[in-house]
Formats: structure tokens, sequence, C-alpha cells
């Protein structure tokens, strides 16, 4: 498959992240619908299949990006999603998806940092995709 | 599948088969749920046949009728609390007396089910019981991990300290790489951008101050007699040249002098923080209403605008730190979300109450109250 050919939906409610992540993963060749919460995935996702999602973790509740991962996972098996957060350690509130126990409810295939670099991202989504 | 154990004491077989039937075909799904949960349901006619099943397998959940022909279903629940068993208890009764109510619950039950039940009634709190249970599972499991999860005002407040960093970081990073093109007009929004989220950064640390100040610098020296008419016409100056970019008149009525003994410094905060939210959460061509009022031993002062309002939700979590309410209508607003968690703490600490009553849409009204007695600041 050509990256052109490829649709992401990134979901994010800090408007600069979004602008950023898309304006990268377009100049890196792919498509992308671009929304600001969680409804507004939601409702794309319950018409629309993408190739890859990347969610936000905190939006309109601090576990929005959980809720994403599981529902586009139950329509959709077979989609690859990344789930990207400012929240980090030391916050208390950090995750992997190293442990079998993480893997068992968090339903995202990579976990990403915020503020990574566009080309990392592309080549994160190249590995998810099998390009 | 994941099967929970359901045992069902109670006197009446109509009712045990009932749950029976009911809970052999049920299922409950939950996001974050690795699998559905069905249940394998036990039955016991007495409190004492009741314990020994119990003692020898421990149920998940337990169905247990007060009234039986034995030891009574308190007596049943007293002796799982005294052994720290772990099973949710619900109590399924048709006389829920206030005293045995108030029992039950003290002993560690969490729901009553109204006897007769319809089989929707049973299954609508088993749905809540299993999802307490395993939300009470995956929580027990994080804090074994070390994985607590603390909303601790610093870690939030890393949180929000670095979302604009990392969106600065973003763009400057954008414009090293020349992505966007070679001029600088090519990176227009970019900088607009940049330079928003410099000044909202700029407000959550000069919120932070705030929230220090009344925090660290409790000085008895500081407390004064204050005009609170003049301090809040002191705030609306300063907020007025953003209502006029807003199209947002303020007005100020005096019904009678407030004169408190506070430290004005305390006090400046509470009326900009109220003031700047009457005009931020505003309408085009709205209004913001002050009004002073006081009675013999209270100074009252109202707050009000016909702003985008709150949901009763909403206003529930509104004065803890770094709340924001997000929805279609705040999303172009930025804040610290600490203003009103410190207005609050101001207000509490000089003895007063502050409430809030708004109407989406139509306008939100706050009204604090404070104490003119001279009293000791804590």
């Amino acid at each position: 498959m050509k990256k052109s050919d490829i649709t992401i939906l990134v979901a994010d409610d800090d408007p600069d992240y979004l602008f950023q992540t898309v304006f990268n993963l377009e100049k890196a060749g792919y498509k992308t619908v671009a929304v600001e919460s969680q409804a507004e995935a939601e409702s794309v996702i319950a018409r629309f299949k993408p190739n890859l999602a990347i969610f936000d973790l905190m939006m309109e509740s601090d576990d929005s990006g959980f809720i994403l991962c599981y529902k586009i996972k139950r329509k959709y098996p077979d989609v690859p999603v990344i789930l990207a957060t400012a929240v980090s350690h030391e916050t208390g509130l950090s995750f992997s998806l190293d442990s079998d126990q993480e893997k068992s409810w968090i339903r995202a295939d990579r976990y990403l940092e915020k503020g990574i670099r566009p080309e990392q991202l592309d080549q994160e989504v190249m590995k998810l995709l099998k390009l | 599948m994941a099967v929970l154990k359901v045992l069902v004491i109670d006197d009446e077989p109509g009712i045990r088969s009932g749950v029976s039937r009911i809970l052999n075909n049920f299922h409950v799904t939950y996001p974050f749920m690795d699998e559905d949960y069905t249940f394998e349901v036990t039955e016991a006619a007495t409190g004492e046949d009741g314990i020994e099943i119990l003692e020898r397998e421990l149920p998940d959940i337990l169905l247990l009728d007060n009234k039986l022909p034995g030891i009574q279903g308190v007596e049943v629940l007293e002796y799982i609390r005294k052994r720290n068993y772990d099973i949710v208890v619900a109590m399924i009764t048709s006389y829920a007396s206030l005293d045995v109510a108030i029992r039950a619950t003290r002993d560690g039950a969490i729901d009553f089910i109204p006897k007769p039940f319809t089989p929707q009634e049973l299954k609508s709190s088993i749905e809540n019981i299993t999802k307490q249970q395993y939300l009470k599972r995956i929580t027990h499991k994080m804090q074994q991990e070390g994985k607590k999860i603390r909303y601790q005002f610093l870690s939030v407040l890393s949180h929000e300290l670095k979302a604009p960093l990392n969106a600065l970081e973003g763009y400057l990073r954008m414009m090293q790489g020349k992505q966007a093109g070679d001029l600088i007009d090519d990176y227009a929004t970019p900088i607009e951008r940049s330079l928003q989220r410099i000044q909202g950064m700029r407000n959550l640390i000069m919120d932070l101050l705030d929230f220090t100040k009344i925090r660290l610098e409790r000085k008895e020296e500081k407390i004064q007699e204050v005009n609170l008419a003049e301090l809040a016409s002191g705030a609306i100056v300063t907020v007025q040249p953003y209502a006029i970019q807003m199209d947002v008149s303020i007005n100020l009525d005096v019904r009678s002098d407030a004169v408190i003994m506070a430290d004005p410094g305390d006090m400046e905060i509470v009326f900009n923080n109220l003031i700047s939210n009457a005009v931020k959460y505003n309408k085009v061509g709205g209004k913001a209403e002050i009004t002073i009022d006081s009675s013999e031993s209270e100074a009252i002062l109202i707050i009000s605008d016909t702003g985008i309002g709150i949901t009763k939700n909403d206003t529930e979590n509104l004065f803890a730190e770094f709340v924001r309410i997000k929805n279609e209508k705040t999303r172009n607003i930025s804040g610290s979300g600490l203003g009103l968690s410190i207005v609050k703490k101001v207000v509490e600490l000089y003895h007063g109450t502050i409430k809030v009553d708004s109407t989406p849409d139509v306008g939100t009204v706050f009204t604090i109250r404070l104490p003119k007695k001279p009293l000791t600041i804590t």
C-alpha cells in the first residue's frame, strides 16, 4: 500500500498538537482526518474505517483515549491504534504497554509520549502498517 | 469469559429461582474489560446455610435478604465484615426500614434491591456491582505495582506546563526544518499560536503565584479595613480593555458599603478572577453585573453574567484545582483551571462561603458571603 492511500484518524483536544501531528503526517505523505474531541472521534469511527488511529488520552474526560481505543478495536479489530499523551512518569499516571496486565486493559498497539519527532512518528506508523 | 460467583440468601424459593434464572443468561460488558462477565448462582434458604456455603468458597457477590428464619441478614453482614471477606453485598429487602438500611450500609452493604424486583432492576444492580468490582480489582492491581493513580497538584501542574512547551517545540522544529516553506509568512499561524500558548503559560504562572501567596504569605499585619466596592471598581478598570474587546458591558451596583477586615491583596484576587471570568465566558454583547451588599454581619458579593453558563454536572467540580469545563463553547477560551480554586480558598480563609447558580446559555451567578467581624485567618 502507498502512503497516499492511507488515512489516519487523529483525535486531540489540543489544537496545536492536532495541527502539528496532521501537518507532519501529511508531510510524510499520509491522508488524515482530524477531530478535536472524543465525541467527534466516535462519530467518525461509526461511519468510517481509518487505516490507523492516533488518540490523545485526556480529552473530555481523563480516559477518553482509553475509551476510544476500546471502541475502535471492537468495531475494527485490525486497525492499529497509537495512544499519545503528555502524561508521563512524574505524574504518577505513567503506564506502558510492556506488561501483559497493561496490555490486557489498554487496547492500544503503541503508546507514545507527546513531543516525539516527526520522523519517529512516521517510523512508528510504518511499522504498525507494515509498510 | 470471566465468571462471577453469586450467592443468594433468601427464604423465599421464588426469589432464589428468579435470581438464578435471570442471572444465568445475563452478561456484563464494560470498556477496558477484557472479556464479558457472566454469573454463576448458588442458593441458600437461611443465613446459617449461607455462611456455611461462603466458608467453603467465597462468592464475589452476595444478594442477601434481611428477614430470614434464623439469623438475620444484618448478622450475616456483620459476620462477613468481621472477617474482612472481599464480597460485595447487596441487600434484597421489602422492608428497607431506615435503621436496617443504616446498619447494613455501615456493615458494608453497597446496594439495596427492593423486593419484589423486575428482571431489569436486578440486572442493573448487578451490572453496577460488577463494574465497581472490576474497577476495584484494576485499581488494586495498579496499587500493587506501585502505579497508584494520584492526581496531585504538582503532577497535574507538570502536565499543564508541558502541553504548551510541547506545542512551542513542535512549531519551532517546523520552522527550523523550513517544513512549511522558505518564507517567514509561511509560518504566520505557527507564530500566532506560539504567542497564544506563551500567554496561556504566563497566565498559569500568574495564577500559581496567587496560589502560593494565599498558601504561604499569611501575614496578620496586612489585615486592614477593606472597602469592597472600591476594590471592585479597581478590578473592573483592569478587566475593562478585555471587556471592550469582547463587547461585554460591566456594571457595578453598590447597594450598601461593605467594609470587612481583610488583606486587600486577597480580595483583589477574588474580584479579578470572578470579573474576568464573567467577561471571558460571556457572549458578544453580553453583560456582567457586580452587586455589593451587606447585612449586619456579612458582606455579600454577587457576580452575575449573561454568558454560556455551566451544566449542573459541571458545577460539582468547578472549584477543584485544574478543572476546566471542556465543551464546544469553551473550546477556544484559554485558562489555567486554577482561578476558581484560588477564589474558593481565599473565601474559606475568611470563613466565608461561595455558591454558584447557573443555567446553560443564560448565565452564571456567583454569590460570596464574607463575615464582617475581624476573625482569625486560618
